[in-house]
Formats: structure tokens, C-alpha cells, sequence
């Protein structure tokens, strides 16, 4: 039988499951972190914009009631009450009661004349002329208008809101400045993140607010131009280097758009949570998956191990049977034919000495070498004999007797056939039963003709000096009586291990074994149903072990 | 008292020839003859206490030549001479009426026990 590879075998049958079983794995986790990321994406975008679309409407909202506060104001009064600067200031005072929305406030003639003015800069608007300014023109045509920043005549970053009132036949304006601060709160309120930012920028892209990061008023923001955003969007991009989420809107009062931007790290942090989680369980799971496999493999490899070691002894048992079977009917047939002529031989040297009795040569000088010479050939006859006796006993068909035997007691009984050879030889007998060893139905006769057999080759090779070990062990599972024989000797050398059984096979002195001692006990125990088998190491000791069935 | 007489079949002349003088020399009337066609024949002229017979002999074998022995001459007792391989055929010729078996190559004087056994059996002596 071929020896398998079985690392190969492993490495093979540990990668398929590993494989088979990452390859889904991997791809339910790809096709999870894709649906989740796109999910995820629109739910940021989504909730950008309604960010976005709700500064938008503060600031509408914002714009709206101002104008409309200042529209109240321009039409309840006249041109001639509200140029009085005094009266002008209590309206004024009154309005910055409620709210710090408003700067200043002040009056213009049809002619771009300052005609009363309230605020910080008295002295540098107060005799200004703003004819030639857009924002005069502007509100001339449309009636109310909203500036952009612009700078004006105090050189500072600011926006108005101005009315044009109809009286009489002529026309004049009233003006405000609104608090930057305002719409700077509005546009940053609830910004938590650190890569948050919002601002607002005009028609041509120039800062209305400045941003977190930095950028004055009327500058180019450090962002992506949003200037032209007519419906509210959100998009991801990466600016100089910086990606970010943005969401932009045009807010309808102003023309003016408002930009809100988010980190992606901050904003997707739970995103990225549950990724390094889905991360985590996905290695969880190609550990759980390499362990699985390796743990299924090893037992999967042990057991084709076992069978295939099962499969080589039951070969080599059959082996072993076959050339027991060939060697039986050869062995049967030479002693037959070996008898004959040895009983002729037998029964010469017995006329011979019959002869020798009889005639009276008593006195020939080669009488007692004749007489000597005829001793030895019925010795060697007797010998002879045994040795065939032996030989049939391996090769006879027997039926085994079927009795109840005590195996404990059996050994009991047998060891103590030598106990006192053992004893002489300083060899200690030692005995290991196990206590439930059932009652057995077998040849007790053949099994103690075995055990002798085996003990007393135990002894042999221990010479003098060891300890013989006799144990028993029930195999519930099995149901068969185990008999071991340990002994402490010299061991077999293992190029005689596959011969042991074999008949004439010895390794004793000429003339002292037959070499069918443990021929004869392999077939008696396979006779009754049985198997026995040797572990020897050199140097260390031989077990002989004999498995039987109960029954 | 009468003279023991037996008859020896055997095809091993050597063997059986060595047995008859031995016999002979021990005061018993013995002849030998080498098959079981030629005990059959002989015993149509002559009478014989026991006859030793072997069980494996070539044409007709010991088993047979007792069935026949035991028709014409049931009062002749027979042991059967059996190698070890054949030991059953000992046990067999018993049941066909053989007085007993002996396996070979049994000591002379084992044999001739066993010869005398059957005589006495067959004079009505205890054995």
C-alpha cells in the first residue's frame, strides 16, 4: 500500500475549507461595508443639506423681519421726524432694545444727501453724498434692497438693508447697517465638529462671512466655489488636498449661497466605528474559520491515519493468516511423510537392541559402542518425534473445547507452574489483573498451553535478573479479555519482529527451541477467535499481548 | 495357553518386517503383510487374535480394510496405527469397532501392551 503524503493531505484539505469558507465570508462583509457606505453617504449628504436649507431659512427668516421692521419704521414716519437726529436716536435706541441686529441707521434724501445719521461713524458719514453709490441706485429701483458686503465710505466690511419711502413727490431712504455678528452666529449656531465650517459667499464667490478657518470679507474662501449653486446640493470633494462634505444653498432675499462643510472623519465617525467593528468581526471570524479548519483537519487527518493504520495491520494480519494456512499444510505434510521412515528407524534401533540383548557379545570388545550407538539413535528418534509431535500440533485442525474460564485464575494457575524457576533465576512475577475481567467461553486447555508458552520465553529472555509482568484488561467496548505478557528482557531486534510467529523461525541455540513455540500459540489463539501481538524494544523488553474474545 | 497371534499390515516393509521379528523375538506368532487387500486375503486361510493396522496405505486404506475385516472376521480385534496428521482415523477405526489406536513410531513395548489389552478383550479377559 502506497504510504500517503499526509502533510500535503492536510495543507490540502485545511486551505479548501479555508477557502471555501472565507471566500462568502469576504464577500458578505465586501458587499455589507459597500450597502452600508452608500447608505451612510446619502444619510450625511441628506441631513447636510437640511442643515444647510435651515441657516438658509434662519437668514431668510432674518433678512425678512428686518426689512420688515425697517419698512414699519420708514412709513410710519416722516421724512421730517426722522431727519430730526434726535428723534431718529430714540427710534433707533428703541429698535437696538430688542435686538443688536442694526449698526446705525440713517436718512437720505432723493439726492444721496446724509440727512440724519445714528451710529459710530457720525463723523465720517455725516456730510457724505451717496449718489453715485450702487447701492443708492439699487434701492431707487427696486425700493428695498439688500447689500453685499461692501466697504463703503468707512472703509469697513459691511452690508446694509435700505427702504425707499414715497412721500409727496419726492423720495427718500432709509438705511441700516446690520451687525455682521448676527448673521455670523446664525451661520455658525451648533457647529460642533472640528472640521466643521460655515459661510456664506456671493454672486461672485467673494466671502460674505468669515469662514472658521480663516478668509476676510470679500476675499475668495479657502473652499470650492459654490458662488453658482441655484438648488440646494451636498457633495464630497477633495479641495487642495482636504476632503471634505459640502452642502450649499442659495438664500432667495440675498442671491447669496450658504456653504456648510463637515470633516468626513468627524461626520462618518460612526460610520467608521462600525467599520472597524465590522473589521474586527470579520478577522473574528477568519480566526474562528483557520482554527475551525485546522481543529476539523487534525481530527479529519487522525482518523484517515488510524484507518489507514487499521487497514495496514488488517493486511498484515491477513498476510500472516495466509502464510500460517500454507505453512500449516506444508508442515503437516512433511512430518507425515518424515514419520514413516522415523518409526522404521525407531523400530531397526529397537531390533538392534533387541539383537544386542539376545546374543550373548556382551564379552566383543565393541559391545557397549554398539550398545551406546543404538541408545543414540532412539534418542535422536525421541527427539525426532517430539519435534514432529510439535510440528502437528501447530498444523493440526483442531476443534477448540468450549469452557468457561476465570482468566485471572487461569494465570494464577499458570505463573505458578514457574514460580519457583522464576524465583531460583531471581525473576520476579508480577501480576496487574484487572477486576472486571468477565467469565470467558474458550478452550482453557489451548489458552494456559499459550500462556506457558509465552511465559516461559519471557523467562528465557530475561535469563536471570528482571521482572515478568502478567496483566489482563477488559475491553468493554470490544468485549474481548486482553493477556499481556511484559518482560524485562533483551527484546527482539525489529528485523525479527515479522518473523516471530513463523514456524521454525528461533533464535535459540541448536537443539534448545523448535522454533514453533509461538507459531503454535498464534494459531491456538486465532483458533479460538482470537489475535495476538508483539511490541518489543532491544534492551528494554518484549509484550506479548493477546487479545480474546468473551465468548 | 494358546499362542498370541497378530497380524501386522503395513506398507512400510522395513517398518513392519522390524516389527514382525520383534514380535516374534517376544514369543508372539506375528506375520506381516504390506496391504490391506493382502490381510483380507490372508485372512481367508488363516485366524489371527488382533491385527495391527495401518490407517494409510495406498489403494485400500486402513479405515476400508477394517470394514471388511470387521464383516468377515468381527471377533478379530484391530488397533489402528495412526501418524499424528491422522489421529482422527484412530478415533474413527474406534467407532467403526477398532479396539484401539496407536500412534506411530510408538515404542515397541507401548504397542505390545495394547496388543495384549485386545487379546484379553477378545478371551473375555479384563483389559
Amino acid at each position: 500500500m502506497n504510504q500517503r503524503n499526509y502533510t500535503k493531505l492536510w495543507w490540502r484539505n485545511c486551505l479548501a475549507i479555508i477557502g471555501l469558507s472565507v471566500f462568502p465570508l469576504l464577500f458578505v462583509t465586501i458587499a455589507l461595508y459597500t450597502l452600508f457606505d452608500g447608505i451612510y453617504t446619502d444619510k450625511v449628504t441628506e441631513s447636510l443639506k437640511r442643515t444647510a436649507e435651515n441657516r438658509r431659512d434662519a437668514i431668510d427668516l432674518f433678512f425678512n423681519e428686518r426689512v420688515a421692521q425697517l419698512y414699519t419704521i420708514a412709513n410710519t414716519n416722516t421724512f421730517a421726524t426722522l431727519t430730526e437726529e434726535t428723534f431718529l436716536k430714540t427710534i433707533f435706541e428703541v429698535m437696538h432694545t430688542k435686538s443688536n441686529s442694526f449698526m446705525d441707521i440713517g436718512v437720505i434724501d432723493d439726492e444721496g444727501n446724509h440727512r440724519a445719521y445714528v451710529g459710530p461713524y457720525y463723523s465720517m458719514l455725516k456730510e457724505v453724498n451717496y449718489k453715485n453709490e450702487a447701492w443708492f441706485s439699487a434701492t431707487k429701483a427696486n425700493g428695498i434692497y439688500i447689500s453685499d458686503i461692501f466697504m463703503g465710505f468707512r472703509k469697513v466690511p459691511h452690508f446694509i438693508i435700505a427702504v425707499m419711502v414715497r412721500e409727496k413727490n419726492t423720495s427718500w431712504i432709509l438705511r441700516v447697517t446690520i451687525n455682521l455678528k448676527n448673521i455670523y452666529d446664525i451661520l455658525q449656531n451648533d457647529l460642533v465638529g472640528e472640521g466643521s465650517d460655515a459661510f456664506i459667499v456671493n454672486l461672485n464667490n467673494a466671502l460674505m462671512t468669515q469662514p472658521r478657518i480663516g478668509g476676510n470679507y470679500l476675499e475668495k474662501p479657502k473652499y470650492p466655489d459654490f458662488s453658482s449653486t441655484s438648488t440646494t446640493n451636498a457633495t464630497r470633494r477633495v479641495f487642495e488636498g482636504q476632503d471634505s462634505f459640502y452642502a450649499s444653498t442659495k438664500i432667495s432675499s440675498t442671491k447669496w449661497v450658504v456653504v456648510i462643510k463637515e470633516d468626513p472623519d468627524e461626520i462618518l465617525l460612526p460610520f467608521q466605528t462600525g467599520k472597524y467593528w465590522m473589521m474586527f468581526f470579520t478577522i473574528f471570524g477568519l480566526a474562528i474559520i483557520v482554527i475551525g479548519a485546522i481543529l476539523f483537519t487534525n481530527g479529519l487527518i487522525n482518523r484517515i491515519r488510524k484507518t489507514d493504520q487499521e487497514d495496514a495491520s488488517k493486511s498484515d494480519m491477513l498476510v500472516q493468516a495466509n502464510k500460517m494456512i500454507a505453512l500449516s499444510k506444508m508442515a503437516a505434510g512433511i512430518a507425515h511423510e518424515v514419520n514413516n521412515p522415523l518409526a522404521s528407524i525407531a523400530e531397526v534401533a529397537g531390533w538392534m537392541k533387541d539383537l544386542l540383548a539376545e546374543e550373548d557379545i556382551a564379552a566383543n570388545k565393541n559391545f557397549a559402542e554398539l550398545d551406546e550407538s543404538v541408545d543414540k539413535i532412539e534418542q535422536q528418534v525421541a527427539r525426532a518425534r517430539k519435534i514432529i509431535h510439535n510440528l502437528l500440533g501447530f498444523a493440526r485442525r483442531m476443534e477448540p473445547a468450549k469452557e468457561k474460564i476465570n482468566i485471572n485464575a487461569l494465570l494464577d494457575e499458570t505463573t505458578g507452574f514457574l514460580d519457583n524457576g522464576a524465583r531460583y533465576m531471581n525473576i520476579n512475577i508480577e501480576k496487574h489483573y484487572a477486576e472486571d475481567v468477565p467469565i470467558i467461553t474458550s478452550d482453557l486447555s489451548q489458552i494456559q498451553q499459550v500462556v506457558l508458552n509465552l511465559l516461559n520465553n519471557a523467562i528465557d529472555a530475561i535469563d536471570h535478573d528482571g521482572t515478568v509482568t502478567v496483566s489482563t484488561r477488559y475491553h468493554e467496548k470490544t468485549g474481548e479479555v486482553e493477556i499481556s505478557v511484559a518482560d524485562t528482557g533483551k527484546g527482539i531486534p525489529e528485523s525479527n519482529l515479522s518473523k516471530i510467529f513463523d514456524p521454525f523461525f528461533t533464535t535459540k541455540e541448536v537443539g534448545k527451541g523448535t522454533g514453533l513455540g509461538l507459531s503454535i500459540s498464534y494459531t491456538i489463539i486465532e483458533k479460538l477467535g482470537g489475535r495476538i501481538s508483539v511490541e518489543s524494544k532491544e534492551g528494554e523488553g518484549t509484550v506479548f499481548t493477546i487479545l480474546l474474545p468473551k465468548n | 495357553m494358546d499362542t498370541l497371534r497378530v497380524l501386522i499390515v503395513d506398507d512400510e516393509d522395513d517398518f513392519r518386517e522390524t516389527i514382525v521379528k520383534r514380535l516374534k523375538v517376544r514369543k508372539v506368532l506375528a506375520e506381516g503383510v504390506a496391504s490391506g487387500i493382502d490381510a483380507l486375503k490372508v485372512l481367508e486361510t488363516q485366524d489371527f487374535d488382533v491385527i495391527v493396522l495401518d490407517v494409510k496405505m495406498p489403494k485400500m486404506d486402513g479405515i476400508e480394510t477394517l470394514r471388511h475385516i470387521k464383516k468377515l472376521k468381527p471377533e478379530i480385534e484391530v488397533i489402528m496405527l495412526t501418524g499424528h496428521a491422522s489421529v482422527e482415523f484412530g478415533i474413527k477405526g474406534m467407532q467403526l469397532g477398532a479396539f484401539d489406536y496407536v500412534m506411530k513410531p510408538a515404542p515397541l513395548n507401548e504397542l505390545l501392551d495394547t496388543i495384549n489389552q485386545a487379546y484379553n478383550k477378545k478371551r473375555g479377559l479384563p483389559h
